[in-house]
């Protein structure tokens, strides 16, 4: 399209294009710089930390902000800073695990749902609401339950309580999808239905499964922070922030910044990436886009 | 050719006997209930196409034709009466492989919706030349230029996608993807309607041309009589699921014999114009069927024996042997045999 054009208008088009999607949405750009700052946190935790997230000190317990700590100490001394900086790794790594195992389960899950009919479907349907009736974090709570503690349990529990709602919306799309003329047109050319799938209707929900995965990010880390709130997630001392919140939680009354600092970041953190992922959907839905 | 009954050709490549559709349907007006009720897309349609012909089927909104199409490619199956390629049933002829894919080509009414967002230009009509394996490899990017240039598409057109064309321009796409299998038997709804009157006649040009060269067989659905008496031998007139008058087109828009034929003619007077002024009354709905002859509320020249049974489409007999019509008083030359009451009533 763009060679097209005469030469005289690409180079005023191409800038204002680029430029229009952070100008536009201001609060988009903000959240982005904020999310990436979290990223970035997480990825150089070592370097940034003034200290090792798991030191404790005796002589600088429950101290304020401010000073050599800039956001305090806790009640065993650790610098709050160094934890949340360190508690961003936690929160994105496991976000990022869960995702991963529930947009996979919730894609071979959706797109068998709705490809398959009778018998099959009904018992693919069942197990998607049995899943679906319970809230992510009562199903995490089960799976813990079941698995134990630790890091890598936390990232099997919210992965299986996020493979609900991803197969309900993947196999929602994939109807949508089959539904459409092109697939019937391709079955009427004899092509054959394992190449109708991969080739036509595939390709057509990979993009609101993006979607997807950057709207539930969030809920990700959300359910994983409560269950290590709850106590039942990760083990202390791991810099946590739902662990770090209920430690806090004791001394809110004299030391309110215990709780209050990774509460913040965790608050931070979610709308930055809740107004992220709307953005990203908004500007890149085809749907939303208009018969560009 | 299309003929009603018997006809004396060697084998017809499709024939149609009494092929009825009925869709089941929510009940008007019913919310909660769940009750369903019987709509007769098609009605004791029958029809043979002969190799090499064209034919266009006309008639109102909702008479049928798409229905009709569905069945002719196996996409439905009738849910009475046969619905035969070259003798066999459609649906037995489809099982077996990708031959009669192959042969039968299809270009959509709703051209857009049958071409994949996802895919560029190029890849959509590289698609069924790779699946039939047409031509090697290596001769797909001239092969799929060729197709596009002959639908009047430039060559860059290729690395688009369908969103980024005009909707005449994805009509020609999935005009020249229909053709990259080399069909025998091409297969096209509305395929040229909504278009401009020059882009009209560009791909009427084409489609005839191939007819032609190619003995390309010609199924055209079309709302446009010009269309139809342009492109197409012989033309089949539909109302409201049933087949009211069939025959050589320019025999049967000359001297219309049904009362809905002529009434069709009349509304469309000039080829290329649009329609100047619409039928009377409004088309019925096909729940609520009026009794007797189907067209007997809209009818000028309706008879109290009208409204008791249906007509059948019958054969006229002496020069125009092959023309037939469904109506118990056609306007030219009457049917041989006193029209009999139709069985399918
Ligand atoms: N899948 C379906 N389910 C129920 N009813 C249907 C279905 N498809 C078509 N019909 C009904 O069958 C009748 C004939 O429809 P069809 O699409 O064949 O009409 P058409 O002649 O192609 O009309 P148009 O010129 O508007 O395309 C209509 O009354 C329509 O409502
Ligand atoms: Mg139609």
């Amino acid at each position: 399209m763009m060679d097209a054009a005469p030469p005289a208008v690409v180079p005023t088009r191409r800038p204002r294009t680029r430029r229009s999607l952070f100008l536009r949405r201001p609060f988009f750009t903000l959240a982005l710089i904020v999310a990436l700052g979290f990223v970035l946190c997480a990825a150089f935790a070592p370097l940034i930390a003034p200290y090792n997230p798991t030191l404790q000190s005796i002589e600088a317990m429950m101290v304020p902000p401010g000073g050599e700590h800039v956001l305090g100490t806790d009640s065993y001394g650790q610098d709050i800073l160094s934890r949340i900086i360190y508690g961003a790794r936690y929160a994105l790594v496991i976000a990022f695990f869960a995702i991963l195992i529930g947009a996979t389960g919730g894609l071979v899950l959706g797109t068998a749902a709705g490809l398959t009919t009778g018998k099959v479907e009904w018992v693919l349907m069942r197990l998607i609401d049995s899943i679906l009736a319970l809230p992510s974090l009562i199903l995490a709570i089960a799976v813990i339950a079941i698995l134990g503690q630790g890091v890598d349990k936390v990232v099997i529990a919210v992965g299986i309580s996020m493979i609900g709602p991803f197969s309900r919306t993947v196999r929602a799309d994939v109807l949508q999808v089959s539904s459409q003329l092109f697939v019937e047109a391709a079955g009427l050319m004899s092509i054959s239905r394992l190449t109708v799938i991969r080739r036509h209707i595939l390709p057509n929900i990979a993009f609101p499964l993006a979607v997807q995965i950057t709207v539930r990010v969030s809920e990700a880390i959300l359910v994983s922070s409560s269950l290590s709130f709850l106590g039942i997630g990760v083990t202390p001392p791991t810099p946590d922030w739902g662990l770090m919140i209920a430690e806090g939680r004791g001394f809110v009354s004299f030391a309110p910044w215990m709780s209050g600092m990774p509460g913040m970041a965790l608050a931070l953190l979610l709308i930055a990436l809740a107004i992220v992922g709307d953005g990203i959907r908004e500007e890149f839905d085809p749907k939303m886009r208009g018969g560009q | 050719m299309t003929r009603p009954a018997e006809g004396h050709d060697p084998q017809p490549l499709f024939e149609l006997i009494e092929v009825e559709k009925v869709y089941m349907v929510r009940r008007p007006g019913s919310v909660f209930s769940t009750a369903k009720v019987g709509l007769p897309a098609l009605d004791g349609v029958r029809l043979k196409i002969r190799k090499g012909a064209s034919v266009a089927i006309v008639g109102e909104s909702g008479s049928g034709k798409s229905t009709l199409l569905r069945v002719l490619l196996g996409l439905t199956r009738p849910t009475e009466g046969r619905a035969l390629y070259q003798g066999r049933p459609i649906d037995e002829v489809r099982a077996e492989g990708r031959e009669f894919a192959r042969q039968v080509a299809m270009v959509y009414q709703d051209a857009r919706g049958s071409l994949n967002p996802r895919m560029t230009i190029g890849a959509l009509i590289a698609e069924p030349l790779r699946h039939f394996a047409i031509c090697p490899e290596t001769d797909l990017p001239a092969r799929v230029k060729a197709l596009l240039a002959r639908v009047g598409l430039p060559a860059e057109v290729a690395d688009r996608y369908p969103s980024a064309l005009s909707g005449g321009q994805v009509r020609r796409v999935a005009i020249a993807r229909a053709l990259a299998s080399e069909p025998t038997v091409l297969v096209a709804d509305e395929a040229v309607s909504g278009l401009d009157v020059s882009t009209q006649a560009q791909l009427l040009n084409l489609l005839r041309r191939l007819q032609r060269e190619m003995a390309l067989t010609l199924v055209f659905i079309t709302h446009d009589l010009g269309v139809a008496s342009y492109l197409c031998e012989d033309i089949a007139i539909m109302y409201l699921g049933r087949i009211v008058e069939t025959g050589p087109t320019n025999a049967v828009l000359n001297a219309p014999a049904h009362p809905y034929a002529r009434a069709l003619r009349r509304a469309a007077p000039e080829f290329f114009a649009p329609i100047t002024e619409p039928l009377p009354g409004e088309i019925p709905s096909p729940l609520d069927l009026p009794p007797g002859c189907r067209f007997s509320g809209r009818c000028d020249r309706v008879q109290p024996d009208c409204h008791l049974s249906d007509p059948a489409l019958l054969r006229f007999g002496g020069p125009a042997a092959n023309r037939a019509a469904a109506c118990f008083y056609p306007l030219t030359e009457s049917p041989t045999a006193p029209q009999k009451r139709d069985i399918h009533a």
